[in-house]
């Protein structure tokens, strides 16, 4: 039954879960801490109560977690498993990167692994080097991973519904800085939505500028700021990387004519790149060159001061926006 | 076990033994190509650990995984169908020699990453804890694997969740091509279990009839919810660790000596010993070698995989 509902980002997770593990007997909830505990950053709360031992916690093992979240998976289950960290998950990689990709392909399509890797990444205030890396990226590298990433209550419902919903791996990448934001009212309890597509956030006519995760704020502040100097910017947040929706960047950039692209990953091989690349390949017309806004190709110092020379701040993306369209 | 359990084991490593005869002869020739690894001297594993399973049960296997497919009754057909790359391959030629399955058989697949296999085993069998089906999963690795993390971390696992999981140990003393027991420093690779808390149980895996026993009380063990059991079988590889592998790291007289004690070389004789006629035994390498022949003839004659197909089955 659909109904409009207020939550915060973390809630919605939440209740994008418990409806997941309701609407399919065979879904499964593992990982560090998400059951009794509830989860470190409170997610999970709930669930184990209401789901019994179809909720459960694991060894810090995450190559055995993942392990197992194909294995259950290749046997009929639908695991949903929590990497605590993005930046824990290349400890496991192989398990994504050669084992999790492969299954339907190699076999062709004989066994599948319908999973749902959730976990969170970027930086927040004072986080290690270790605890603040945006990798999306390498994900987006390996065919046979889908790869979403959501910065609104509403998406953090509709698209894990979708990633548990889908017969593929898939990560979902959340924000921890976004877990306990404002509440706002969205709707739930619909059939999952197919996965793919955009949310234009903005519309506007000078340039286009395509982001995702939680620096989409960012940016629509910066958006803001500039139509007061009358720029008028197009935002499109991308919340699926994995399939991309490049027809839409392409509709778009076909009516302003700029494109740029903001993430809070480096620069260097980030997924920006790929879409300026497929922009450039298309012939598009452009007024200015494509440009990339993303963090320095540095570590991410623990240091609030530092970090924030290291990473995408609102004056980078405004001065950034504003050379596109030569003001 | 019986005269005739004994000779349909014989029967079974033969036709592993002739079925990689032949894909080497196949590689040599060229109709192969890329990286192969054999598994011959080591078919007691494959033979007694299947030989217990039942039809619902899961084998999760290795790159040197030719002969526990067959163990699990996956046709020699598609198997040298699929390492010809052929569309009739159990995977229509994108698993190849080294990363094949054929889940309709219980075989659910090589893996090409050492030790990789052990967690997602475990994962099978955490799936038996939720479907009830009685699944006993059996996950096989070799000595080298050992030292890799993913077989301590999946041990661990489903040893503290008690998962029906049974970790095979193919020790055949060479992890890749450096001896095992210069790589750890107890070469009692069981004792890791039973440091975690699994049973553990150190088999003759040149002995299918032994390799059998130990997976029976296992498969019980798991049956009965009680959890993984580890079985290191020790064994002996009788060729390279890949086709072209000149080992030139074994000690002088080693591969004369791994030769008079090999399975079929083996159980050939004590059955003899024991009174069956010369020629009922040799009969069950002649099944193999009839079976295999024609299993090749026709492989060889079937459609290559066609590349129109490459990029089928990435997604749902």
């Amino acid at each position: 039954m659909r109904e409009t509902v207020k939550l915060n980002y973390g809630g919605a997770v939440n209740a994008a879960l418990a409806r997941s593990l309701e609407d399919y007997p065979e879904a499964i909830l593992f990982g560090e801490d998400v059951a009794l505990p509830g989860g470190v950053f409170g997610v999970t709360r709930g669930l184990r109560k209401a789901f019994g031992a179809r909720v459960f916690d694991t060894p810090i093992s995450e190559t055995a977690m993942l392990g197992a979240a194909i294995g259950s998976a290749m046997m009929g289950r639908r695991p949903i498993v929590e990497i605590m960290w993005m930046d824990f998950m290349f400890v496991a990689f192989d398990q994504i990167v050669n084992q999790a990709s492969n299954v339907r392909y190699v076999s062709e399509g004989r066994l599948t692994a319908p999973l749902t890797i959730r976990t969170q990444q970027g930086n927040a205030p004072g986080a290690c080097a270790q605890h603040s890396q945006n990798m999306e990226a390498l994900l987006l590298h390996v065919p046979g991973i889908r790869v979403a990433m959501t910065s609104t209550p509403q998406d953090a419902y509709d698209v894990l519904r979708s990633a548990v919903a889908c017969d593929d791996p898939v990560v979902v990448i959340e924000n921890r800085s976004l877990y306990a934001g404002p509440k706002a009212e969205i709707e739930i309890g619909g059939d999952p939505m197919p996965i793919g597509g955009h949310r234009l956030r903005r519309p506007g006519a000078d340039v286009t500028v395509v982001t995702w995760g939680s620096i989409t704020s960012r940016v629509l502040a910066g958006a803001d700021r500039l139509a007061a100097e009358g720029i008028d910017a197009e935002v499109i947040e991308a919340v699926w990387l994995n399939p991309f929706d490049h027809a839409a960047v392409a509709a778009s950039v076909a009516r302003t004519g700029r494109l740029v692209v903001v993430h809070e990953a480096n620069t260097t091989g980030g997924f920006g790149a790929e879409i300026v690349a497929r922009v450039v390949e298309s012939g598009a017309s452009l007024k200015s060159p494509p440009r990339r806004i993303g963090a320095r190709d540095s570590r991410i110092p623990a240091a609030v001061g530092l970090a924030a020379a290291v990473l995408p701040q609102e004056d980078d993306i405004v001065g950034g926006l504003r050379a596109a369209v030569g003001r | 076990m019986t005269t005739d359990d004994h000779l349909a084991d014989l029967h079974a490593m033969w036709r592993i033994r002739v079925l990689e005869e032949k894909i080497l002869e196949l590689r040599l020739a060229g109709d192969v190509v890329g990286s192969v690894h054999l598994s011959n001297g080591q078919e007691a594993v494959a033979v007694g650990v299947c030989g217990q399973l039942r039809k619902q049960d899961a084998v999760f296997a290795t790159y040197r995984g030719h002969g526990w497919a067959m163990a699990r009754g996956v046709p020699a057909y598609p198997i040298l169908a699929e390492v010809l790359a052929r569309t009739a391959g159990v995977n229509g030629g994108r698993g190849g020699s080294a990363h094949f399955s054929a889940p309709e058989y219980g075989f659910y697949g090589e893996n090409s990453i050492v030790g990789a296999g052990a967690p997602i085993a475990t994962g099978a069998a955490l799936a038996s804890t939720f479907d009830k089906s009685g699944r006993v999963v059996v996950t096989v690795f070799g000595d080298g694997a050992m030292n890799q993390g993913a077989v301590p971390e999946a041990m661990n696992f489903a040893a503290a969740m008690d998962l029906p999981v049974i970790f095979v140990c193919e020790n055949n003393k060479y992890s890749e091509l450096t001896p095992i027991n210069d790589m750890v420093r107890n070469p009692d690779l069981s004792a890791r279990a039973t440091a975690l808390g699994i049973p553990a149980t150190r088999v003759d895996g040149n002995d299918a009839a032994e390799v059998a026993a130990a997976t029976a009380l296992a498969i019980q063990t798991a049956r009965h919810g009680l959890g993984p059991t580890f079985i290191e079988a020790h064994t002996r590889r009788i060729v390279g660790h890949y086709i072209g592998d000149a080992q030139q790291y074994r000690p002088e007289g080693e591969i004369e000596a791994d030769l008079a004690a090999e399975p079929i070389v083996r159980l050939s004789q004590q059955l003899i010993a024991s009174g069956v006629a010369a020629d009922t035994v040799e009969a069950t390498h002649r099944r193999a070698v009839a079976e295999i022949e024609e299993a090749a003839r026709r492989a060889l004659a079937a459609t290559a995989a066609d590349p129109a197909t490459a990029l089928e089955h990435l997604y749902a």
